[in-house]
């Protein structure tokens, strides 16, 4: 099969390479990097042309192309053209199913640049991985069919690539051939994305008319687009700014990764510049303490150096002795970045189950890692408009807009660049991880702080929770009995409480009817109020135990992630979860209040068990069957397990 | 002022992971192959903790079939100050004898994919360094550069987290684990760039040099030891090769050249016309989607 036209772009190198290795090898320590993402569907052309520059580029081998080749005419679409789409998509199930489902990263180099090539997928529900292949990207390279023109679908990933910061874009009008190579096709689709851009402010962006097929403008002019004067893509890569280098002009932040303390004479805070530089003797601040000192050393292993950048990852010696760990950010003394505790943000969802508005999420950031807990979207972007939408909450691949609040402050700073700089990704980008599960549900851009943390001061306490405990001489602990409504929480809490008080222990029982009549009567029933109604009794159980209760709550509690939530609040082992073991059909005949009753006539919506799950303890410190135990009997065992809890 | 030039980031993207790692996770190891790609990294580790020692042992899950040269290289540096290196062998690969003459794919199942999940869990490291590369295979140019595996092992490409900005969700449940790839963004041509500015130590088989080998099966296979069970009608002869990938002296094909430095081995790289995995038996195993389907099971 006779290739369309031979790679020519690197013959120049091959020549360098065979005359005068060495040379060659001392061009490649000078070169840079440029990562750009590649946005479009599978129809527009976009495997053909990333195969094409990997071509053009000589990054496939004689045994690849042989390959390719076979598989080409085995399951191509090309017909008896080779098949450049077949070298990219790299998954069995993807390649079975004609598409690809992921990002991946491709590499190829000129004689000046290195490139890092994130392929991502066009399909909406992809959202999410176009998200993360633009997340470290300095250029967006968006391609148009161009039988098809500018469609929702450019639109969208233009959009996207703006969200996340990508200040560059590269319109490829791909499949020129498929049109003649006309100029005027071209000149209509680069008309109408100009009037698009202008919309939604993207300023800075070229259109280049290629054909992956052909190869024509891709490495090289052509001989059929000769009224096209604009540089070759690959000219094009190679010489745009890359957006990156612009962060040494801003100033100076270094989140501190890990601590090393080879030995009591070293201490040294090791991190990668997230901006700016910095060098020995200038004055920096450490946050979120606000400690002010200087650098002492940069230490690398290759010698100490007089100054650090923006992208090196170094070791930071400084002249005193100050409080500095993992997660505060170094920054320079002049111009430090601000903590906070509450934030708007642009949240991209990325997991099937929506966002649980309420519900304590891990929040990443830099090195820092809090708890954060998201409220009700002020609304959700249509990604297609810029449209702005009411939303309950945020369902896989939605993007909106809502407040955050953290457990302690977080070091930040705004996510999008100012004066159109690059965006401020090591300090404004955050991930959110589910509890339970670990994944990462959420990434977000914060947009400013609502409150300044500077004005929430936790009040130090000269008392403290331990002098509170000496005074009743117990040991405080929160049991936090769950189980379905009916189940015997209560009566079962009750008794428990009695027998402590009769061994002398101060007590305090929750009771989820009773707190619901006064701390928590501004709240009903729905998912989100039963979140809130949770957060708030674990708030309340914790100030009681830090006074040195024996705190006992019954509350149905039906989310595992909430109970967790509070387990994490108390200190290690303070946390006790009694499991009330009572199966539905039992508790339903017992119905005590009448309610199973009313919920099945549907005067009781959202009730657990009926129409709303609860998701029963895995791993509770206590299991309470009460088709096997009596009421007194369960109550033996809890106190067995304070007593022994008392002596541990 | 330039900026930093793409070897600079690389290297300073990969100091960031490995810290990132330690910072987070309760146990890691490296997964030390003695191989090219095991120089850089572990070259990397001491850059990454400099002036402190590696805080993590180096671990060789080991087939008792690498090259002489491995071996010595290994434990010269396991032997360093600072460096704490395990070898571990799968006592049941020990015990029936495995190897790769006679027991074809079971020899890599039992040893490697085997050996490295028992090693996993005798230790208990929940973090494993692994020196892969996504320019090496189709499916490894998916592969986060945090993997996470399953409390069996697994590899689920349906369930990877994704990976925005530099931010790393090292996060996990008792028994659930990390493969972490440092050097997910080089090239074989970065790595070897690195070799030379850095002046790393590599196993000199990567050079040319005369050498004891069998033609088989369109492969040229080092005698490296008496254990070479020769089959009717080969002969040893004595050529000049070197090797482009290292494994089990019986899996690796040699290439007849006459590269003694690393720039000429470069040379040849660049003008040469197969790819880097070619030499390796193993992934010719299964054909299509073969260490797709190895990953899935465990296999680094």
């Amino acid at each position: 099969m006779a290739l369309p036209h031979a790679p020519k772009y690197q013959a120049d190198e091959r020549d360098l390479i065979a005359a005068d290795i060495s040379a060659y090898l001392a061009r490649q320590t000078s070169k840079e990097l440029l990562r750009f993402i590649t946005c479009g569907s599978v129809d527009d052309g976009k495997s053909t042309l990333i195969g094409r520059l990997l071509y053009e580029t000589r990054q496939i081998f004689d045994d690849q192309m042989a390959a390719l080749e076979a598989d080409s005419k085995r399951v191509g679409t090309q017909g008896q053209n080779i098949d450049f789409a077949l070298l990219v998509d790299g998954l069995t199930a993807e390649r079975e199913q004609g598409i690809t489902i992921d990002v991946a990263y491709r590499f190829f180099a000129t004689s000046k640049r290195k490139f890092i090539v994130a392929d991502t997928p066009g399909h909406e529900q992809y959202t999410r991985n176009m998200v993360t292949g633009a997340s470290t990207a300095d250029l967006a390279l968006l391609l148009v069919d161009a039988r098809k023109g500018v469609l929702e679908q450019t639109r969208r990933h233009s959009i996207l690539c703006k969200l996340v910061g990508i200040r560059r874009m590269v319109l490829a009008v791909t499949k020129m051939d498929l049109v003649d190579f006309d100029k005027n096709a071209f000149d209509a689709i680069v008309a109408d994305y100009r009037s698009f851009a202008e919309q939604v402010g993207i300023a800075d962006w070229v259109a280049i008319p290629v054909s992956g097929l052909s190869g024509d403008n891709v490495a090289g002019h052509g001989e059929a687009m000769g009224w096209y004067q604009g540089p070759a893509l690959l000219d094009h890569l190679e010489s745009v700014p890359i957006a990156s280098a612009a962060d040494e002009a801003k100033p100076f932040r270094l989140p501190v990764q890990w601590v090393s303390r080879p030995d009591q004479h070293f201490r040294g805070f090791a991190g990668q510049v997230a901006s700016g530089e910095v060098a020995p003797g200038d004055e920096i601040r450490i946050l979120p303490s606000g400690r002010l000192t200087k650098v002492a050393r940069i230490v690398t292993m290759d010698g100490d150096l007089d100054r650090a950048r923006a992208g090196q990852s170094v070791t930071l010696t400084l002249s005193d002795e100050v409080d500095c760990s993992r997660g505060d950010v170094i920054a320079t003394a002049k111009d430090p970045p601000h903590a906070a505790d509450q934030f708007e943000a642009t949240v991209v969802w990325m997991a099937d189950e929506p966002m649980t508005p309420g519900r304590g999420y891990w929040l990443k950031l830099g090195t820092q890692v809090v708890t954060a807990t998201v409220a009700h979207p002020k609304h959700q972007l249509n990604v297609n408009t810029l449209e702005e939408l009411a939303a309950k909450t945020l369902d896989l691949n939605a993007i909106g807009v809502a407040e955050l609040t953290t457990d302690r402050p977080v070091v930040f700073e705004t996510y999008e660049g100012s004066d159109g700089g690059p965006p401020n990704r090591a300090l404004g980008g955050f991930i959110l991880i589910d509890k339970l599960t670990n994944a990462t549900v959420a990434a977000g851009m914060l947009h400013f702080a609502l409150r300044r943390a500077e004005n929430v001061h936790w009040q130090a306490l000269d008392v403290s929770r331990e002098t509170h405990a000496r005074l009743k001489g117990q040991k405080p602990a929160v049991l936090w009995f769950t189980g379905l409504s009916g189940a015997g929480k209560s009566t079962i809490a009750n008794l428990v409480e009695k027998k402590l008080a009769a061994l002398g222990r101060h007590t305090f029982l929750l009771d989820g009817d009773n707190v619901r009549h006064g701390l928590n009567k501004d709240l009903g029933f729905t998912e989100t109020d039963r979140i809130e109604n949770i957060r708030r009794v674990g708030e309340v159980a914790k100030l009681m135990a830090d006074a040195g209760l024996i705190v006992l709550t019954a509350f149905i509690s039906p989310f595992r992630a909430e109970r967790e939530m509070v387990r994490r609040m108390l200190a290690e082992g303070e946390f006790i979860e009694v499991y009330v073991d009572t199966p539905l059909a039992e508790a339903e005949k017992r119905d005590v209040k009448g309610l199973y009753a009313k919920a099945r006539a549907g005067e009781l919506p959202n009730f657990t068990g009926i129409d709303s799950p609860y998701e029963a303890p895995e791993h509770p410190e206590l299991w309470i069957d009460t088709t096997e135990l009596s009421a007194e009997a369960a109550a033996e065992k809890v106190v067995a397990a304070i007593l022994e809890f008392e002596r541990r | 002022m330039s900026g930093l030039t793409h070897l600079d980031r690389l290297e300073a993207e990969s100091i960031h992971i490995m810290r990132e790692t330690v910072a987070e996770a309760a146990r890691p190891v490296m997964l030390y192959s003695i191989g090219k790609d095991s120089a850089v990294m572990l070259h990397l580790a001491r850059k990454a903790f400099y002036p402190a020692p590696l805080p993590f042992p180096l671990l060789h899950v080991d087939t008792t079939w690498k090259f002489q040269d491995m071996y010595a290289l290994r434990d010269k540096v396991g032997a360093e100050a600072g460096i704490e290196l395990l070898v571990y062998k799968n006592p049941e690969a020990e015990a029936k004898g495995i190897n790769p003459f006679d027991h074809g794919p079971l020899h890599t199942d039992l040893w490697k994919t085997e050996g490295l999940r028992q090693a996993l869990d005798k230790y208990g490291f929940d973090a494993a360094f692994g020196g892969a590369r996504r320019d090496e295979e189709k499916s490894r140019a998916k592969e986060r550069i945090f993997s996470f595996r399953t409390a069996s092992h697994r590899w689920d490409p349906k369930r990877q987290r994704p990976e925005l900005w530099s931010l790393y969700n090292v996060r996990k449940n008792p028994g659930e684990s990390m493969r972490v790839f440092p050097l997910s963004n080089w090239t074989e041509l970065d790595i070897w760039t690195y070799i030379l500015r850095e002046r790393i130590e590599i196993v000199p088989l990567y050079l040319a040099a005369p050498r004891s080998v069998v033609e088989r099966d369109g492969l040229l296979i080092m005698v490296d030891d008496d254990r070479f069970q020769l089959k009717d009608g080969e002969q040893v002869q004595t050529r000049s090769v070197r090797f482009r990938t290292l494994g089990c002296y019986p899996l690796s094909g040699a290439i007849e050249s006459d590269a003694d430095t690393i720039e000429q081995v470069v040379q040849e790289m660049l003008l040469a016309t197969t790819s880097e995995r070619q030499g390796r038996i193993i992934d010719r195993d299964a054909g299509e989607g073969s260490m797709e389907k190895k990953k899935q099971e465990g296999y680094f």
